[in-house]
């Protein structure tokens, strides 16, 4: 159960922010996370709302983007949706692809009073 | 009032984890993170590297392990320095547990740092703990299907070992399909099929192993 480890990093980077932008109750949170990482959406929201209680982030609403995993061609610059884990070009079967989303953990952005 | 954060979440894990590198890069040490499920023969691979390539290589073992230290009693067995790491019930291993630890090594003396992460597909992928490269091992007693459901762990891998070859006979193991799936999850990974049993494979590992050693160690002079 890594997102309670995740969930931490949140908290750390909300609670910063907040105290920086003089934010006295967070209420919202926008997160982006890639489709190629691990983490459950549903274990990440319960371990932050377990972790954020008694600070100004209990309660905030936590929205989740998943980013879709894109691949980037070296040898062609082909631009594809990456399927099934196949990291071969689509357009010239070129191996030498470089992941270009889909790898994030992110905060976007918070909201807060 | 909304504020722009774009703020990577694993950012101070990353920044401890390029600090652990720098210094064990200083030091002229290789590193690898070694990955994998729990049984799949993490430690016996690690058991045959030390006795493979104790005569050339002075190496050191970090041993992440949930609460117990009998896989670091069985590293000390073959007379190389072991730390122990023990997570509690944690998952996987961060950058702050192994930079913690390193101070008790003698680094001045090493050429290359095995960290046998947790047991675990999952958690360990997501974590950079200094190493140079990360080796995930798959045993084929698991089964071919692991790389299609995990397949981070296989993306983020130098290399793969395939251990456990001694029992192909004995399972219904896809090896074509496993290696179709691994190469097109990661096509630059180097792939060693690999029995700690036998010891079939385990020459092109200690050969794989030494040229990233000599690799990193040209790097640093």
């Amino acid at each position: 159960m890594h997102e309670m480890a995740i969930a931490q990093g949140i908290l750390d980077i909300v609670l910063k922010t907040a105290a920086e932008n003089e934010v006295g109750k967070v209420t919202g949170i926008k997160l982006l996370i890639g489709q190629m990482t691990q983490v459950e959406p549903e274990c990440l929201t319960f371990g932050f709302s377990a972790l954020s209680m008694g600070s100004i982030a209990e309660g905030a609403h936590v929205e989740i983007r998943i980013v879709p995993l894109v691949g980037q061609c070296n040898s062609c610059n082909q631009k594809f949706s990456v399927q099934s884990y196949c990291f071969l070009c689509p357009n010239c079967n070129s191996a030498s692809v470089t992941v270009i989303s889909g790898r994030e953990l992110a905060v976007e952005y918070l909201e807060g009073d | 009032m909304q504020i722009q954060v774009m703020t990577n979440i694993l950012e101070k894990n990353d920044q401890i984890a390029a600090q652990v590198h720098e210094r064990l890069s200083a030091a002229g040490i290789f590193v690898v993170n070694l990955m994998g499920s729990p049984g799949c023969g993490k430690t016996s691979l690690l058991e045959q590297t030390i006795v493979g390539l104790k005569n050339e290589i002075s190496m050191a073992v970090i041993e992440g392990d949930l609460f117990t230290a009998k896989d670091a009693e069985r590293i000390e067995k073959h007379g190389v320095p072991v730390v122990q790491i023990n997570t509690n019930g944690g998952c996987h291993l961060d950058a702050n547990m192994v930079d913690k630890v390193i101070d008790s090594l003698d680094l001045g003396a090493l050429d290359l740092i095995v960290i046998e992460n947790v047991g675990n597909l999952v958690c360990p992928a997501e974590f950079n703990i200094g190493e140079d490269v990360k080796v995930t091992v798959l045993s084929i007693t698991e089964g071919e299907d692991k790389p299609l459901k995990y397949p981070l762990i296989f993306k983020q891998a130098s290399a793969v070992i395939l251990n456990k070859v001694d029992l192909l006979p004995y399972t219904n193991f896809d090896m074509q399909a496993a290696i179709t799936d691994i190469t097109n999850i990661n096509p630059a990974a180097v792939l060693v099929q690999a029995s700690c049993q036998s010891g079939v494979g385990l020459t092109q590992w200690y050969d794989w192993l030494k040229e990233q050693i000599s690799i990193k160690q040209a790097r640093s002079m």
